[in-house]
């Protein structure tokens, strides 16, 4: 009898939860990037083919439970042996998990193995205990040297910027936010100012931890305007919860508007 | 025999007054010290200060109403009147520092600022710190590594209770950061004795100095110290003014 009851709640964990999945009761927010279509769609061939397998798995453990559950109908052996059936398992998915890296590469492939556009506005990212600081390099485009000596919070130098005797540090614009002009290829450069952490922007579809060390390019264009979090998605200390930054995906109209009153507050 | 007596009770009489007179002298209390007084102004133009933008913690940039926050580095009111510039005696004073305020001072988090950006506080003398805002804070004072004053951190959660804490050695000053929110920062001095802070017109007071002259010295954060020396008297308060360039 208990048998039973089990075989009958397992049958339906897996339809509410195959409901639940089909009808994106709880799915991703919008997408707002050139390259999110690729992943959303790797994402979705994932769960169905992921999802047919669990849903055949589900209802085979709740039939066998169901029929051969209890002390008079024990199974005394399987059916051709054991090793045929292992063999077959590893076969069936394994071949899906190959598949599908393959498969997903192409997604992969339009994050990280295209070059980024020549013409892309680049904005310098730097992470540390626990805020992001965004710097644009100006009207004469060029980044400053960074000098970690010289990092002053309490004066609000977060970067470490030399701007009395640094030509190219002097008009670079510090801010909190990273804003962007929508439609137009931006690139990123992420560094780490102490430990590691991460830059998770979801309706960006990018994801990229910051390792200390390493100045790591992500590019991407944004399709629609609006502001989006990015939050930290690699524990980095007491205050990971808290840390966080803001996208703002604005025109290009807007966006030189607030560029050009950041500059003013440098 | 009759008149030795006589002299003998009268000098005897006559000590026991005197001695009464002495033993009933007052001991020197707030009505025999003396008060220094002064204004400490800014020479130049003040530097430029970029705004504190708030955003990455909605609680912060909603407490400062979603505008940028003025930096605290150096503040100037009317009449170039430098703030936050902490006076203190460095010399002249040892071992009549007179007794320290059983009242704590206080420093409160609020709007994601610390309230107020500089405190001045005797050694041994007990420290509150708040947190009035509805997010959590982590204060990390950051002593000297050779200052005998220990570097410690503490959280305190939205809603959470005081920390109490007092500093053994003197220190000016002690600089404070959130170690949750980069931006904020704030200044301990910890001295012994008498001490002021100027107000936002440039004004300071110092109050139950012993009179006596002393070497002053006055700390701003970014344009460092100057002294001065003073001489008090109890009566009319003495009076020092400051003046700081700025660069």
């Amino acid at each position: 009898m208990a048998g039973k009851i089990f075989a009958v709640v397992v049958a339906l964990i897996t339809i509410v939860t195959a409901y639940c999945v089909i009808a994106h009761v709880w799915w991703m927010p919008v997408d707002i990037s050139v390259h999110g279509p690729k992943i959303d769609h790797q994402i979705e061939e994932t769960v169905l083919v992921a999802g047919l397998l669990f849903i055949a798995g589900q209802v085979v453990l709740a039939a066998f439970v169901f029929l051969y559950g209890g002390a008079r109908n024990r199974i005394k052996q399987i059916p051709g042996g054991a090793k045929p059936l292992i063999v077959f398992a590893f076969l069936l998915v394994g071949t899906e998990i190959v598949a599908l890296s393959f498969i997903g590469s192409k997604a992969w492939g339009a994050v990280y193995f295209e070059a980024p556009d020549p013409a892309s506005m680049r904005v310098d990212v730097q992470a540390g205990q626990f805020a992001y600081y965004f710097r644009y390099p100006g009207p004469d485009g060029k980044f400053g040297s960074l000098h970690p000596d010289l990092i002053n919070e309490g004066n609000q130098n977060y970067f470490g910027l030399d701007t009395d005797h640094d030509a190219d540090a002097k008009d670079d614009i510090v801010t909190a936010e990273l804003a962007i002009p929508v439609n137009k290829p931006i690139l990123l450069t992420l560094h780490s100012k102490d430990v590691g952490h991460s830059f998770y922007a979801r309706e960006l579809r990018i994801q990229q931890d910051f390792v200390p060390g390493l100045n790591i390019p992500v590019h991407f264009t944004a399709t629609q305007t609006g502001r989006f979090e990015i939050v930290c998605t690699q524990l980095c200390g007491l205050g990971h919860y808290n840390m966080k930054a803001y996208l703002s995906v604005l025109s290009p109209s807007d966006f030189d508007d607030w560029l050009r009153k950041q500059a003013s507050m440098q | 025999m009759k008149a030795q007596l006589r002299i003998a009770a009268f000098t005897l009489s006559l000590l026991l007054v005197a001695l009464a007179f002495i033993r009933s002298a007052p001991t020197v209390g707030a009505s025999a010290t003396g008060q220094i007084v002064g204004t400490i102004k800014l020479d130049g133009q003040a530097p430029h200060l970029k705004p504190i933008d708030m955003s990455k913690d909605p609680a912060c940039a909603q407490a400062n109403g979603g505008a940028p926050v003025a930096a605290e580095n150096v503040v100037v009111g009317a009449n170039g009147g430098l703030a936050n510039v902490v006076v203190y005696i460095s010399q002249g004073l040892a071992g009549n520092e007179g007794a320290i305020s059983s009242q704590p001072a206080t420093i409160d988090q609020r709007g994601c600022k610390y309230v107020p950006h500089v405190v001045a506080l005797n050694v041994g003398q007990h420290m509150t710190v708040l947190n009035s805002d509805k997010t959590a804070h982590n204060i990390h004072p950051q002593p000297s590594p050779t200052g005998g004053n220990g570097q410690w951190n503490k959280s305190q959660t939205a809603g959470a209770g005081p920390i109490d804490v007092a500093w053994a050695n003197q220190e000016v000053a002690i600089p404070v950061k959130c170690n949750i929110h980069p931006w904020m920062r704030a200044y301990i001095a910890v001295v012994k004795g008498p001490f002021g802070v100027s107000n936002d017109t440039g004004s300071f007071r110092m109050d139950n100095v012993p009179p006596g002259t002393y070497t002053l010295t006055a700390w701003q954060e970014t344009f460092g110290t100057q002294t001065q020396v003073v001489t008090v008297a109890t009566g009319k308060p003495a009076t020092s003014d400051f003046t700081f360039k700025a660069k």
